[in-house]
């Protein structure tokens, strides 16, 4: 998982952080020597050394309320040994042949990063220590650093970094993978909490969000899309809409999701965006969606009620003889899940703002993936990649649905059209909502064989999803070794697939935040059958302590165990009892099981306390925020099975209109408690903003069964 | 229409159509984008602004309406005494997460604690749940509110984090 190897072919410079025309420099310092024919500009810029002796740290990755605009520079500046006070944080452009992967994206910035980020502060760390042993004469071995200053003990002398940044600059570069890292238990900084960088300015309104883009000159578009996903541009009369005073221009794109040559959005510029967006209504689009006005939440339910009463087109994986197994099972229980598309609903809409000039466009891009938003950007605008300069800002929300980036797409054409002026585009909440790459809906229809001693000897789930050509559309897939598929002796998962006009997207915590519901759902019936709680099932499953090779990773037995061990403790968890519910889910590296207590009256569910254990590996890096991930993804999980949250299709139309139509979690439906424990384990520190979200929604099923009696099969959960 | 409206203690004049919503006055024509666009419909409570004092959806609130009348902002929320006890508990208790929202939630606390200064959990419930918060960092939006009301926490640790105990 690390990127030690691209950042250590790289030269790295102390000084200079990229976009650092705002940035004084006051000595640079390379810390590796570029590779042979490598271009001058290859240059990796994470931290730079202040005449105060503050140290400012570039932060690479998106900043969407992860919390890795602190965690990141976290690491740098505890292997640089710097005081937390010294360091001062700014988001670095997106350029990847500087700075590495700059994805928000699979919890994926932590074991990504933990040994580079933290090798560029020790590689740093260690020319400092080297200038200052040849300015005293004495050995580099003599030589220790604290709070940013390298000091000499046998002598008593010290030198801060600031004075020793130019000298450092003229060292030869270590070799990163050679650098040695600090032992844990010395860390002063990683595992010890630090507050969101940017609180200060969030509380006081300062501009920071993509939306909030200011520019000399700026004008500003609204969209209209074709209602229906994929309808293309037939004509456009947009001579009312010219006619207005303030409007600059009417302009039709492809936002990507169409063929190239075709356009499916277009756009309104004026001089204001409330003009813009009102000018809409004197648009008229004749719209070519023949194609795909024949999609329909009812037509996608027929036909999934067709294909899993029918063999699975794709065999996804086969072990022993299912079929056999469950004929001469003790037992047999069968049920079928089902789960809707959703919508993502990030408070800040979709923008995203352009200026193209001289051939080359400039963006402000909250994207989750501004790499592969180049990639298309470029592709679309006509221009090479390295024709795009892009700012990333703060991001109002990401959860997966800014890891697509046709608002980058669509800003790159419409600047490209207005050479000259800055252009932000605004997607309104309807936009937003009918525009969305959703998670895609699934069914499962299960079996499971239990033997006379209560063990699982047979599994099927047939899954239907959406698919093209035999394979599923994004985020419309399941996992092989989806549990417990390689533990059971006989097994047979398959799929099926259905067409749709929508476009599909990872949602915080993808495939997993279903799956996760389906799966344990279900085996919450078979230990029921077996005569046990669902965490004893699942210690019977699980077995020794060992790892399983999986698709992708391993899954450790020990680490579920160790989980779901440590959340009944805490939860004081006695067996079934009524008011309780239990889930467990393994997924984005990160083990977590979470018990869900809840009260029922009036055919109303309240949640009133939910308990979660997580392991994450060795090391919690920035405990608050991880605090924050957890009890974030926990409420979120909740607001998706308790709310109605479905997105509904008629006439290949989304029907959401606006957050009336599409609930999110309010203050009066979260729990008063949400207890977190992390159970520290022998492994290398993994990623939070995903694995603590799937297990809830099982958990809060199973609660809701145990006062009701009745099985929840389909979300959203309906309560009555 | 020309409109005159004082904005966080500052007279201002306007010159917008009569039925844009203040939101877009701020953001576009004042240059304040502090306040924060989400719904357009008055369902998410982003865009809440205090006019005359009381809590408002700019987004609902034609200029018009707005003319002769007193508006504060996030901007000027803390030359308020409730909102600068508002704003720093919201920095003491580390509470945004993407802090897209956080403007509304904390225009929203302060109307509350105006009017209410010693709120009951319920009280604090009722009146935040017109606001959204997508990352859903409500747990410590009620402690928050509770450390500006000088009100003792209503739970006392909730969990550990890596060893470190985070209330």
């Amino acid at each position: 998982m690390s990127n030690a190897a691209v950042l250590n072919r790289r030269s790295f410079m102390v000084a200079s952080l990229a976009g650092g025309a705002v940035l004084t420099l006051d000595a640079t310092v390379v810390l590796a020597a570029p590779a042979k024919g490598a271009p001058a500009d290859v240059l990796n810029a994470f931290v730079r050394i202040n005449a105060d002796n503050s140290v400012t740290i570039g932060a690479k990755n998106p900043e969407i309320g992860q919390g890795v605009k602190v965690m990141l520079p976290m690491l740098i500046a505890e292997e640089l040994d710097l005081a937390w006070e010294q360091v001062k944080i700014e988001q670095t452009d997106a350029d990847e042949t500087k700075y590495g992967i700059q994805t928000a994206g699979g919890s994926t910035a932590t074991p990504r990063n933990w040994l580079p980020m933290r090798q560029v502060g020790a590689a740093a760390r260690a020319m400092l220590i080297a200038a200052a042993a040849q300015q005293w004469g004495v050995e580099t071995a003599t030589l220790t650093t604290a709070r940013g200053a390298v000091l000499h003990k046998a002598t008593g002398k010290s030198l801060t970094y600031a004075s020793l940044a130019k000298a450092a600059s003229t060292q030869t570069p270590p070799d990163l993978a050679k650098v040695s890292l600090k032992d844990p238990s010395a860390f002063s900084i990683i595992g010890k909490s630090k507050p969101g960088v940017d609180v200060p300015k969030i509380i006081k309104g300062e501009p920071l969000f993509g939306i909030d883009t200011r520019l000399p000159g700026l004008v500003h578009a609204a969209v209209v899309k074709c209602p229906a996903h994929g309808g293309t541009v037939a004509s456009i009369d947009d001579a009312a809409v010219k006619a207005i005073p303030g409007v600059v221009a009417v302009v039709a794109v492809n936002s990507g999701f169409v063929p190239a040559g075709q356009n499916d959005t277009v756009l309104i510029v004026a001089d204001s965006w409330w003009k813009a967006s009102k000018a809409r209504e004197k648009l008229v689009v004749v719209w070519d969606d023949a194609a795909v006005s024949g999609f329909s939440t009812a037509g996608y339910e027929k036909a999934a009620a067709g294909l899993v009463a029918n063999p699975p087109q794709v065999s996804l994986f086969k072990a022993g003889d299912a079929d056999a197994a469950l004929i001469s099972a003790a037992k047999v229980v069968k049920a079928d899940y089902e789960y809707p598309f959703l919508a993502h609903a990030t408070l800040e809409p979709q923008n995203c703002t352009a200026l193209f000039k001289d051939g080359k466009l400039e963006m402000w891009a909250p994207s989750q993936s501004p790499a592969n938003g180049r990639t298309e950007t470029a592709k679309l605008c006509g221009i090479a990649p390295e024709d795009l300069t892009i700012h990333l800002t703060r991001i109002g929300g990401g959860f997966g649905r800014r890891l697509l980036n046709d608002y980058m797409a669509i800003a790159g054409q419409v600047a490209k059209a207005v050479p000259g002026k800055p252009v932000k585009v605004i997607y309104d909440r309807t936009d937003d909502f009918r525009h969305d790459f959703y998670r895609p809906a699934g069914w499962h229809r299960f079996s499971a064989g239990l033997d006379a001693s209560g063990t699982i000897v047979a599994l099927k789930d047939h899954f239907v999803t959406f698919g093209k050509d035999g394979k599923g559309l994004r985020a419309a897939d399941m996992a092989a070794t989806e549990f417990p598929g390689p533990i059971v002796p006989n097994v047979d998962y398959g799929v099926s697939y259905m067409a749709t006009n929508l476009g599909t997207g990872w949602l915080r915590a993808p495939t997993s935040n279903a799956m996760a519901f389906v799966f344990q759902s279900f085996l919450d019936e078979v230990a029921e059958a077996a005569g046990l709680d669902l965490p004893e099932l699942m210690r019977r499953t699980l077995g020794q302590s060992r790892e399983i090779p999986g698709g992708r990773v391993p899954f450790h037995t020990g680490r579920a165990r160790g989980v779901i061990d440590a959340v009944c403790k805490s939860a004081g968890w006695k067996g079934r009892e009524k008011g309780r519910g239990f889930g467990f889910y393994f997924c984005h590296l990160g083990y977590f099981a979470e018990v869900v207590d809840v009260t029922i009256s009036d055919g109303v569910v309240k949640v009133d306390k939910v308990w979660v254990a997580g392991d994450v590996g060795s090391q919690v890096i920035n405990p608050i925020n991880a605090m924050h991930q957890v009890q974030g993804a926990v409420i979120e999980g909740l607001g998706q099975a308790m709310l109605g949250q479905k997105i509904v299709q008629e006439n290949g139309v989304v029907t959401a209109e606006n957050f009336g139509d599409f609930a999110l979690m309010r203050m009066e439906g979260v729990p008063r408690e949400i207890a977190v424990e992390f159970i520290k384990t022998d492994f290398p520190p993994t990623g939070l903003g995903e694995p603590a979200l799937p297990p809830v929604i099982p958990a809060l099923a199973g609660a809701i069964y145990s006062v009701t009696g009745k099985r929840h099969r389909r979300l959203p959960l309906e309560l009555i | 229409m020309s409109v005159s409206l004082t904005v966080n203690g500052r007279k201002r004049v306007v010159e917008a159509e009569a039925d844009k919503p203040l939101l877009w006055v701020l953001r576009e024509d004042l240059d304040m984008p502090g306040t924060k666009f989400g719904c357009g419909a008055g369902l998410c409570g982003a865009c809440t602004v205090h006019l005359d004092g009381e809590a408002v959806r700019s987004c609902q609130t034609p200029i018009a309406d707005a003319a002769g009348k007193t508006i504060t902002t996030i901007e000027g929320i803390a030359t308020n005494a409730i909102g600068k006890r508002v704003t720093e508990a919201w920095a003491a208790l580390d509470v945004p997460q993407c802090g897209y929202c956080q403007a509304g939630q904390i225009m929203s606390a302060t109307a509350l604690l105006k009017q209410n200064p010693k709120p009951s959990a319920e009280d604090i419930d009722g009146w935040m749940s017109g606001n959204i918060c997508r990352c859903a960092t409500y747990l410590r939006i009620r402690a928050a509110i509770r450390q500006a009301a000088g009100l003792a926490p209503e739970i006392v640790a909730a969990g550990n984090a890596g060893g470190e105990q985070v209330a």
